[in-house]
């Protein structure tokens, strides 16, 4: 047996690796639980309101999301009156006629068109002036199915 | 010096630290869903000429104003007086509905100048311009709550009887929404469907 000895002593121990797949679970596992996927960078404050009648907004129907806030961080020079958000910049109230018709286009499924909601992300401090001109809009263009979406607590601390 | 090979680290517990880890943040995740307060617009209508006359007695008025105040029935409340309020008026029953059936199922105080039926009986909910946002959600929430209540408890009257206990509308109405809830669904559409005929939801926003 002699003559199979001695071929590897004086060479350094390989690194083990073994555990190597761990680290890398545990790697992916941190990114997927600190991701959060959102649709819209938002550009105005969006602090909702509170409220404890609430309904789960169902994702099996499609959901068109319309935010309205004062122009948030970096964004002062649009003043400090609350402002609309449609997609990723700032939008006028007479542009959501057209949004609301891009979202239906956009739907995949035909028969689902009707199911439409659209989720109002209103900051709490803005005012019912743009809230309601929104729902006019709404109302012109036909979407009817709103969600006034807010956070999880009592009304009466808003 | 005496050369030494450099010592190998156990590793054997690596996969342990990972696991608890991983099962740290798989408890402590939560994942937000959005949830709000459902409404219906009224459709654009063209102008109609015959207007339906609705009493006076039946329709409860709640005015927001600019300054976030509340005036309800022309008298000034607070926030939390409003959802006992419309409670008040939604099941007080004073006469009969349009077919003339008494509500039988109502504990209010059958005033005769307060709504007539639950069937009869409107909400106008009123706000300005300057009324900030979340009064209003909170109003909203108010008034939604004030018809939950009530069909909550006219669900613990009636479901008893239909073999759904302990169960008021709120927790039915997510049961049957819910795709694993074993029971008899078709026999629980029905007793939400008569709740729900039974208060129906009548708030009306003056735009």
């Amino acid at each position: 047996m002699s003559k199979f000895k001695g071929k590897k002593d004086n060479a350094l121990p390989a690194v083990n690796t073994a555990s190597l797949p761990d680290i890398v679970f545990m790697l992916l596992f941190f990114f997927m639980v600190v991701t959060v996927m959102r649709e819209d960078t938002l550009m105005i404050d969006n602090l909702l309101p509170q409220a404890d009648q609430v309904e789960k907004l169902e994702k099996k129907y499609p959901i068109s999301y319309i935010y309205a806030g004062k122009p948030g961080k970096g964004y002062e020079k649009f003043g400090t009156e609350a402002r609309l958000q449609l997609n990723d910049k700032f939008a006028d109230i007479s542009e959501i006629r057209a949004f609301i018709s891009a979202e239906r286009a956009s739907i995949a499924r035909e028969e689902l068109v009707d199911f439409l909601t659209v989720s109002l992300k209103v900051d709490k401090e803005a005012n019912m002036g743009i809230v309601s001109d929104i729902k006019k809009e709404l109302r012109e263009a036909n979407a009817l199915k709103i969600n006034y979406t807010v956070g999880t607590g009592s009304a009466l601390d808003n | 010096m005496a050369k030494r090979s450099a010592p190998e680290v156990n590793a054997g517990s690596m996969a342990d630290i990972a696991f608890l880890l991983l099962i740290f943040f798989l408890v402590t995740t939560t994942i937000p869903k959005d949830s709000g307060i459902n409404r219906k617009l009224p459709p654009m209508e063209p102008p109609n000429e015959d207007q339906v006359v609705i009493k006076q007695k039946n329709i409860f008025t709640v005015l927001i104003n600019g300054n976030d105040q509340l005036l309800v029935e022309d008298e000034l409340m607070e926030l939390k007086d409003l959802r006992k309020a419309a409670i008040e008026f939604l099941d007080n029953g004073g006469t009969t509905d349009a077919e003339g059936n008494k509500c039988d199922y109502c504990n209010g105080k059958k005033d005769l100048t307060s709504s007539d039926h639950p069937d009869k009986a409107i909400i106008s909910l009123k706000s300005e311009r300057e009324t900030s946002y979340k009064t209003y959600i909170s109003v909203q929430n108010e008034l939604v709550a004030a018809y939950n209540d009530l069909r909550n408890i006219r669900a613990l009257e009636i479901g008893p009887k239909k073999g759904f206990r302990d169960m008021d509308f709120v927790k039915m109405e997510k049961n049957f929404r819910d795709a694993n809830f074993v029971g008899n669904k078709e026999k629980m559409k029905e007793v939400i469907d008569q709740i729900r005929k039974e208060y129906p939801e009548k708030l009306s926003e003056v735009q």
